[in-house]
């Protein structure tokens, strides 16, 4: 028989070993499951590894599909960490995107690379703006923050459609192509952000950005009053009450940080790749609740969201590269889902562990 | 049982424990909190498995690896803390879980049968949230009695009950055990033990100190084997009292009004004050105003009208961060989720209210190495139990989780120290050691604001005492003069 049996506590390593093991389990599921289908697992994933992380060009597309994952992450794990379920990185981001592109475009000529600071400032304010609706609602109206957050993210949606496809908006492309196929306008090329070549390797500019913010998260939640109000709250509000922490205004600032956070990635996205206001690449992008699932498997750690997105950049890369009459098209998606899956089982053994247990035969006296 | 161990993140909570129950007992498990009972109990109950040691029952040896098989066995546990289905009926609770088909009508009338014959009297078909907490207990009695139960394991029942509900209880226990069932009654409270008890098992430090047959001990003999020494019962004690520095009053209520957490009028009225170096005891029936008295004051609940004044200055009473920087300590009365953050660790609960003043930070950053510094001066001033500071609080026992909370509020030196039931649920050791950790507040000079239940605990230890009824001050009345009858009389409102 096996059974589970609550842990007293917790022990440090498992918060290692568990996603570690979760997507080693996810690797051989998955291998399984291609065997299945007809294919070798060993080449699938060979191939998959190929395509990911191998040589300098897939490492660098793989970099450019973990950025914004990378901000929608720690959009993520920042709220989750207060218990605050911001679920609205998605509407975060995009309203990050139109907000940097107005700026880009705006000043992007006039003012060349000088424009890349006010677009992320434009980002980070458009973000935590937007989040910050559903801050105020939570924290003074106790407003659910996963309904409002959600829906912020249609409304969000529907409003950059509309600047593109339905109106004669700023952002619009309203000459040439543009007159037969509603799209966004190109962003002056002296706003692009730069990237960092390192022979064949290039890191996108966002990306650093992304991991200097990351260790500054890091250092936010573990060096200052801010942080250890934040995981007093999440605890007790009750406590953080008692002892004087102004916990309404502290909902607010954890919420408009995770919204700035996810405003910043999506600022990097239009700077750095699509240069464009592109809502349906955007809106088909699901960046945002991709994030939630980065910030679960880093185990809210900023730190660990750099690799998970990293991680989970390449397998889409990989996916969107491979696919073909060869390979099997939804095979990358069934992948991540499975890490995920694992990743949950894997939460289950942190708070539970395995015991064997020996029946005692009916009637015998010991 | 026979020489249980069982170890948590190499703290021993039991260690080679055996103690056997008889059929038609009702055996006491007695020990401070800490000396491992719940561990025991949840043993026994087959929500741990034990690291040594074996179970046998009605001479058979079982192994007992989640409640379910506990169940099995005949073994039924009614914990402190009920697990009900609030929306359900009495009826639908207690067969939840079984596997037969549910029959309303019948189901009902066997529980109401079962009940009658064991004299715990509750409507089957009424929904559980309609009940009151003893009815509540009887319903998780019933559960387990439906599930034939013989062998029954009472975690603290009394905690939660008033005394004329410990006295129903206590009745059907030894009607129980009359039937030919076992009781096993989990307490650390002597005069319960002594009361409904046919033999004591002692714990303490996780060891069996001692089984006693109940009608050959006496309450002394059991607190002394529970402590492990001779336990002063009482603080009185008139050489050493606080001096009380009548000059300086420390805090003052001035016609003060405010409501409960439904809006109504709670406090009506109130005009206080205490003096530095003075215990004074605010006794009353619960609910008549005391912890919202108590939680005005320390800014944490927003008054009416009226006024407060710390150490001769008048506070505006809209924040709990105003109350604490002008020295107001606060002891709540829900200890572990109001006044500490549970999970959080032991270092970080001292440096709950510190976090915001040098030398725990500075400017925006903490200083890991202080609040670390702090941790181990004040565990080794106050003699808190803990593994280590980064343990998370919620896992110390109810003495030391209380410590934790007295350490941080006193080494803050505060003006005012305003404690709510400080001692409630605690056991004998820890009670001294709270009231010692009071009366030493008040000779260093700070003005005690006790609020309590017990009136032993108020006579003993205040200087003056006064009454609370109905949200008013009833009356004041000084320690020497003090009889217990009269002030019996204000609490229940007779003048």
């Amino acid at each position: 028989m096996i059974r589970l049996e609550r842990r007293a506590s917790f022990p440090k390593w498992l918060g290692w070993v568990i996603p570690i093991a979760s997507i080693a389990a996810a690797l051989v599921a998955g291998a399984l499951l291609i065997l299945v289908s007809g294919n070798d697992p060993l080449d699938t994933y060979s191939r998959i590894l190929d395509r990911a992380f191998a040589s300098g060009e897939a490492l660098s597309a793989t970099l450019i599909a973990a950025t914004p994952l990378l901000f929608t992450g720690l959009a993520a794990a920042a709220a989750f960490k207060m218990g605050v379920f911001n679920i609205g990185g998605q509407g975060q981001f995009v309203i990050g995107t139109v907000t940097a592109a107005w700026t880009g475009l705006m000043w992007g000529d006039s003012l060349g690379k000088a424009v890349i600071p006010l677009m992320i400032l434009a980002g980070v304010l458009g973000g935590a703006l937007w989040a910050a609706i559903a801050g105020v609602l939570r924290a003074w109206l106790n407003t659910n923050e996963i309904i409002t957050t959600l829906m912020l993210n249609y409304i969000a949606a529907n409003l950059a459609s509309w600047l593109i496809f339905n109106s004669r908006s700023y952002w619009r492309l309203l000459s040439g192509s543009g007159l037969q196929f509603p799209q966004g306008k190109r962003l002056p090329e002296g706003s692009d952000w730069p990237d960092l070549s390192l022979g064949s390797l290039v890191l996108p500019c966002g990306l650093l950005i992304g991991t200097a913010v990351a260790v500054g998260c890091w250092a936010l939640y573990r060096h200052t009053r801010f942080g250890f109000e934040v995981s007093i709250i999440s605890d007790s509000p009750e406590a953080a009450a008692y002892a004087g922490m102004r916990t309404k205004r502290k909902v607010l600032a954890v919420i408009a940080l995770s919204g700035g956070l996810a405003g910043l990635g999506g600022a990097a996205d239009v700077g750095n790749f699509r240069h464009v206001l592109d809502p349906k690449g955007l809106n088909q992008s699901g960046y945002g609740y991709a994030g939630i699932v980065i910030a679960a498997l880093a185990r809210l750690n900023p730190i660990a969201v750099v690799f998970v997105a990293v991680l989970m950049g390449g397998l889409s890369n990989a996916g969107r590269s491979l696919q073909g009459p060869d390979f099997p098209a939804g095979l990358v998606g069934t992948l991540q889902g499975m890490v995920l899956f694992f990743a949950l089982g894997g939460e289950v053994l942190a708070r539970y562990r395995i015991r064997r247990t020996v029946r005692i035969p009916e009637g015998v006296t010991v | 049982m026979t020489g249980i161990t069982k170890q948590f993140s190499g703290v021993l909570a039991n260690d080679d424990v055996s103690f056997d129950v008889r059929a038609g007992e009702v055996h006491a498990l007695l020990g401070e909190n800490g000396a491992g009972k719940s561990t025991l109990s949840n043993v026994l109950s087959g929500l741990y498995h034990p690291d040594a040691g074996t179970i046998h029952i009605a001479g058979r040896r079982v192994e007992l690896s989640s409640p379910r098989d506990a169940i099995a066995c005949g073994i039924g546990m009614v914990h402190q803390h009920f697990h009900l289905v609030p929306t359900f009926t009495v009826a639908e609770n207690i067969v939840l879980g079984e596997k037969r088909p549910f029959r309303r009508k019948e189901t009902e009338e066997r529980i109401r049968a079962l009940g009658e014959e064991f004299g715990l009297p509750v409507d089957p078909a009424a929904k559980v949230w309609q009940l009151s907490v003893g009815e509540q207990q009887r319903v998780e009695i019933l559960k387990a009695l439906e599930r034939q139960a013989t062998v029954l394991i009472l975690d603290e029942p009394t905690a939660v009950l008033t005394p004329q509900e410990s006295e129903t209880l206590f009745a059907t226990l030894r009607a129980m055990a009359r039937a030919g069932r076992s009781v096993v009654f989990i307490s650390h409270k002597l005069d319960e033990v002594m009361a409904v008890s046919d033999r004591v098992t002692v714990l303490r430090d996780g060891r069996n100190v001692g089984t006693v047959e109940t009608a050959t001990t006496s309450p002394r003999e059991l607190a002394n084997l529970m402590v492990g020494r001779e336990v002063v019962f009482s603080a009185d004690d008139h050489a050493n009292r606080p001096v009380i520095d009548r000059e300086r009053v420390v805090l003052r209520t001035v016609d003060l009004h405010a409501d409960d957490s439904r809006g109504r009028p709670a406090v009506r009225g109130v005009d206080l004050s205490v003096c530095a170096g003075e215990i004074v005891a605010v006794c009353g029936v619960s609910g008549n105003g005391q912890r919202e008295l108590a939680e005005t004051i320390c800014g944490t609940r927003a008054r009416t009208s009226g006024e407060v004044f710390i150490d001769g200055v008048a506070t505006t009473g809209r924040d709990p961060r105003e109350a604490i920087e002008m020295g107001v300590a606060h002891i709540p009365e829900d200890r572990l989720h109001t006044g500490l953050a549970a999970s959080a660790s032991v270092e970080h609960n001292l440096v709950l209210k510190s976090y915001r003043r040098p030398p725990i930070s500075k400017g925006p950053l903490l200083q890991h190495r202080a609040i670390r510094k702090n941790a181990q001066e004040l565990i080794e001033r106050f003699g808190i139990k803990t593994p280590d500071a980064h343990t998370s609080t919620r896992l110390l026992s109810g003495g030391n989780v209380q410590k934790v909370l007295l350490a941080r509020e006193l080494s803050s030196d505060p003006h005012v120290l305003v404690a709510a039931s400080p001692t409630r649920g605690l056991d004998v050791g820890a009670i001294e050691t709270v009231r010692g950790l009071l009366l030493d507040a008040a000779r260093r000079g700070m003005g005690v604001l006790l609020i309590t239940e017990d009136l032993e605990e108020a006579i003993s230890l205040s200087d003056r005492i006064v009454v609370m009824f109905a949200g008013r001050l009833a009356g004041s009345v000084d320690r020497d003069n003090a009889d217990i009858t009269e002030i019996g009389l204000l609490m229940g409102g007779n003048q």
